[in-house]
């Protein structure tokens, strides 16, 4: 059985569509990723999820009970962490597991072998308030309190935002952790190199999913070779990129809709361009030296998930 | 049952911890007391007073001169008429006026008591009571004087007192049930709805609410400990009108208390209806301080009686719970006043609790309606 | 190749009684460049950040921000801007006002205000907005517009918190190549942010660590230098060496 199914959701704010006929199944004891930024409909879906909205149109079931009408249920069987750690700031660590403990209607003793290996980390500082932690610690904590009950599946709202790389990089090797004990995990994250520590991964942007994959095949969906150039100045590789004679339309700082060919997008320290049929990239540094640009580089490269991600976004517009 | 209990000492927890809100809880009430208490009770000393002696005789010369050699009074003017009563209350700067009637003393010697007049300025109410009291206490000591002459009955100067301006002198302790009142809406509403706002705010009712808790349970777990709470507010006010003030209660303690519980209830469940129906802590607070407070200092008869308000307001007023609540306290505190007394107030506030609990119970969801960031 | 410093900084202490946020602390940053400040968190970073906004004052050792020390601050706060995700535009006015107040701030006159306002909403593309609220707006026009009022008074310096976390690919581009065209222009660009990735957008890079600078260089040398595939391979070995020398 499916832990997570769900068929044609849509939610509207009013006038305004926070989610679009998503649907998509989670298999049991898999780590699940909805990837997109901000506002494109993460929070509102993951609540669906859990019980506590009703969507306005489609059907949500988790383990075969139906997050509307069974919602009692299905209430005992999740682990919840919204997007802002739900953590009472003037209570103790302790204190603070102890009451969901309580609240979920279990002790912290009984369920101690499930969180040790997150709480014994932050256990040190157990007689501290919540609220002097620091975002690591919290966020530990409250991966602690959602899992002190032993629910069947965790649904973790943007846990690693706003947290630093060495917690974050933790952060997911507990939640690895948590899947060996058999325990489905659906996550979100605006961040798209965290997609590669999922099983599979749901790209989604303004209410919509523009595909679901693992995350090497979202890698290989990508439509064409792509290309990084390097260059020191990369603004004027950017720019004279744009204003080769190959790439008809540049790509302004607002979006502009005409297709263009080399589409070449910043990343990192590089700009990645696609070619056009039968051009070579060889032709491209020909080109970059003539605008004035000698010595750039050009290699091939994997697309990433951002790639895709930004293919995918154009293709939709 | 557990599950609840965890609940609220969790509750107690958050106010303990958090000095603000103590001070609110506890230092609030004792400070309002004292403020309103001591703001108006302001020691009487050289007061000037106005005398219409219609009796010209002995007695009335011999206290005149008592009542003007104490340190309480200095007489600024001697009239001769009731006429002129009026524009010296209005030009001098007198607290009140004393009349002895013309045939004092020989009411006083032959019937063995006689009258004097008081006229006060009712429009300090407070000061009126002082003026009365030394006053009265001139006579006593006067008529004491007189039993030791004589050896016949004590003779008795009864004062009469009447009011200027203020004809049923509202009692200076008239603010303690208003204070009551104002504590009372301002601990079970404003808190309440800050309190359960605050989980809003932080996230943690998501997960509340994603938890086997039932709705109920929070809210009653989030209320229970306020409302313990008020009741012992109440408490302290009552003891500190008693041993600061000297203002026992007179009616009966136990239904005080009942008609209190009723008003935390009301004052609970607008708190609820708050939380409700707001995001923010500071718009919680907003309402509250706002929808609240106010209308129970100005139009609850706290501060400015009812009756020298138009009459719109007074209409406004019997819609609002305070003003029902500030006279039904009034009544058990000051007057006596048994449940006879106080019932159709006690009814109405009924109502008005199970109004906006039945509000609150719909209006709080067992989902979050709304969301999204 | 003697470039222009904009900001200086040497043997920086700061401390909160005993406890030592910045342990001299020495690096120089130059004008027009996009300069990372990478750290976990507690690893003083945000003290460093507080110090070259003119916002506390250090212990010891020397600031230099736009060529005034750390003991001038209302003359550091003139020549900078910033812009973080927390605090950026304020959403009941409308695009126009909210770049309007942020030139007054700075001292310009209305008479400036105007025709810049102007160019730059013709340069974004958004002239179909001076009007509107900005709390209508979708975040990522949002983020840019918060941007392009950070450096609306071209100051010299402009400190960037975690500018696009969040944000969508496509604005991500959009707003890194803003950034870009800003340091063209002169203007250097200081960003912070938790997210590597990030910071391989940076010129250079500097990598805090419990209060010292462990790393600084370009993103290219420093993969090279620590034999790391990305700068967030890199940042967790640092910090993994670290926890185990200590």
């Amino acid at each position: 059985m499916a832990a997570v199914e769900a068929y044609n959701i849509t939610h509207r704010y009013g006038k305004v569509t926070a989610l679009d006929d998503v649907s998509f199944t989670v298999d049991d004891g898999e780590l699940f990723g909805f990837i997109g930024p901000d506002g494109a409909g993460k929070t509102t879906l993951f609540r669906i999820a859990v019980t506590l909205i009703i969507p306005s149109g489609g059907r949500m079931t988790l383990f075969g009970l139906n997050t509307v009408n069974n919602y009692r249920e299905l209430r005992n069987l999740i682990g919840y962490m919204p997007g802002k750690f739900s953590l009472y700031q003037d209570l103790s660590v302790e204190e603070n597991l102890n009451f969901y403990a309580t609240v979920f209607g279990t002790t912290l003793k009984e369920n101690y072998h499930l969180i040790e290996p997150i709480y014994k980390q932050i256990e040190p500082y157990k007689k501290r308030i919540a609220g002097k932690l620091s975002g690591g610690m919290k966020q530990k904590l409250a991966l602690s309190c959602a899992l002190i009950h032993k629910p069947k599946i965790l649904i973790l709202d943007e846990p690693t935002t706003g947290v630093d790389a060495v917690s974050r990089t933790e952060f997911w090797e507990m939640l690895s952790g948590l899947k060996h004990e058999g325990i489905t995990i659906v996550v979100s994250t605006p961040y798209m190199d965290e997609a590669l520590r999922c099983d599979r991964i749901a790209l989604i942007q303004s209410g919509k999913i523009l595909g679901i994959n693992t995350p090497d095949n979202i890698r290989r969906s990508y439509s064409q070779k792509l290309y990084a150039v390097r260059y020191p100045d990369k603004y004027k590789l950017l720019t004279s990129l744009r204003s080769l004679p190959l790439a008809p339309c540049p790509m302004p700082i607002a979006p502009c809709s005409e297709p263009y060919t080399l589409s070449p997008e910043p990343f990192g320290d590089s700009v990645h361009i696609t070619l056009p049929e039968g051009t070579k990239p060889e032709e491209i540094l020909k080109a970059l030296e003539t605008a004035g640009l000698p010595g750039a580089t050009i290699t091939e490269i994997v697309p990433g998930i951002e790639d895709v991600f930004l293919e995918l976004m154009k293709k939709d517009e | 049952m557990k599950k609840f209990m965890a609940f609220v000492k969790k509750e107690f927890q958050h106010i303990f911890r958090d000095y603000r809100t103590l001070i609110i809880l506890f230092g609030l009430p004792a400070a309002q007391i004292l403020i309103f208490g001591y703001a108006v009770r302001t020691d009487l000393t050289n007061a000037g007073i106005a005398v219409l002696d219609n009796a010209h005789d002995v007695v009335s010369a011999e206290l005149i001169t008592r009542i003007n050699a104490s340190e309480f009074f200095h007489i600024k003017y001697f009239l001769n008429t009731y006429d002129e009563i009026d524009p010296a209350f209005k030009k001098g700067k007198i607290k009140a006026v004393i009349i002895f009637p013309d045939d004092f003393a020989e009411r006083l010697t032959r019937e063995g008591n006689a009258t004097v007049s008081i006229i006060a300025d009712g429009s300090e109410g407070n000061n009126a009571n002082l003026v009365t009291g030394y006053t009265t206490a001139i006579l006593n000591d006067y008529s004491a004087g007189l039993t030791k002459q004589l050896t016949s009955a004590m003779p008795v100067i009864v004062p009469e007192v009447r009011m200027y301006f203020n004809p049923n002198l509202q009692s200076h302790f008239m603010f303690i049930p208003g204070i009551i009142t104002l504590i009372l809406i301002l601990i079970s509403a404003l808190m309440t709805s800050v309190t359960i706002v605050r989980e809003k705010e932080f996230g943690t009712m998501e997960v509340l609410l994603v938890s086997p808790l039932k709705p109920w349970q929070i809210i009653l777990g989030k209320v229970a400990p306020y409302f313990f709470l008020s009741l012992v507010n109440v408490i302290v006010i009552l003891l500190m009108a008693w041993f600061v003030f000297d203002l026992p209660v007179k009616g009966s303690i136990s239904l005080l208390i009942a008609e209190c519980m009723l008003y935390i209830l009301l004052g609970l469940s607008i708190g609820i209806l708050i939380s409700a129906s707001v995001e923010k802590i500071m718009n919680a607070i907003f309402i509250s301080a706002l929808g609240l407070m106010l209308p129970t200092l100005l139009l609850s008869g706290f501060i400015f009686p009812i009756e020298n308000m138009p009459k719109i307001y007074d209409y406004v007023s019997l819609f609002l719970p305070p003003r029902w609540f500030v006279e039904i306290m009034r009544s058990i505190m000051i007057k006596g006043a048994g449940f006879m007394y106080v019932w159709k107030g006690t009814l109405i506030l009924a109502a008005m609790t199970l109004f906006f609990m039945l509000l609150s119970a719909r209006k709080f969801k067992v989902r979050l309606e709304e969301g999204g960031k | 190749m003697e470039r222009e410093k904009v900001i200086e900084v040497k043997d920086l202490v700061k401390k909160f009684g005993s406890f030592v946020a910045n342990d001299h602390l020495t690096f120089d940053v130059y004008k027009g460049e996009i300069f990372g400040f990478l750290g976990a968190n507690g690893a003083g970073k945000t003290t460093a950040i507080r110090i070259l906004c003119g916002l506390s004052r250090p212990t010891s050792g020397k600031v230099l921000v736009a060529g005034f020390d750390a003991n001038h601050p209302e003359e550091i706060k003139k020549r900078i801007g910033y812009m973080s995700q927390r605090f950026s535009l304020y959403n009941d006015l409308t695009v126009k006002d909210n770049i309007e107040l942020y030139g007054g701030i700075y001292g310009m006159t209305m008479k400036e205000i105007r025709p810049r306002t102007e160019r730059l909403l013709a340069k974004l593309s958004f002239n179909q907005y001076g009007d509107t609220l900005i709390g209508s707006l979708p975040p990522g026009i949002k983020q840019k517009l918060a941007f392009a009022v950070a450096v609306f008074h071209d100051p010299e310096i402009v400190f960037l918190d975690e500018p696009t976390s969040g944000v969508d690919p496509i604005t991500r581009r959009q707003f890194w190549e803003m950034i870009y065209e800003t340091a063209s222009r002169g203007i250097t660009v200081f960003v912070t942010t938790h997210y590597m990735d990030e910071a391989e957008y940076c010129d250079r890079v500097t990598i805090m660590n419990e209060g010292m600078i462990v790393a600084l260089d370009t993103p290219s040398a420093l993969r090279e230098k620590y034999n790391a595939s990305s700068i967030e391979e890199l940042f967790l070995k640092i910090a993994r060496q670290k926890t185990e020398t200590a």
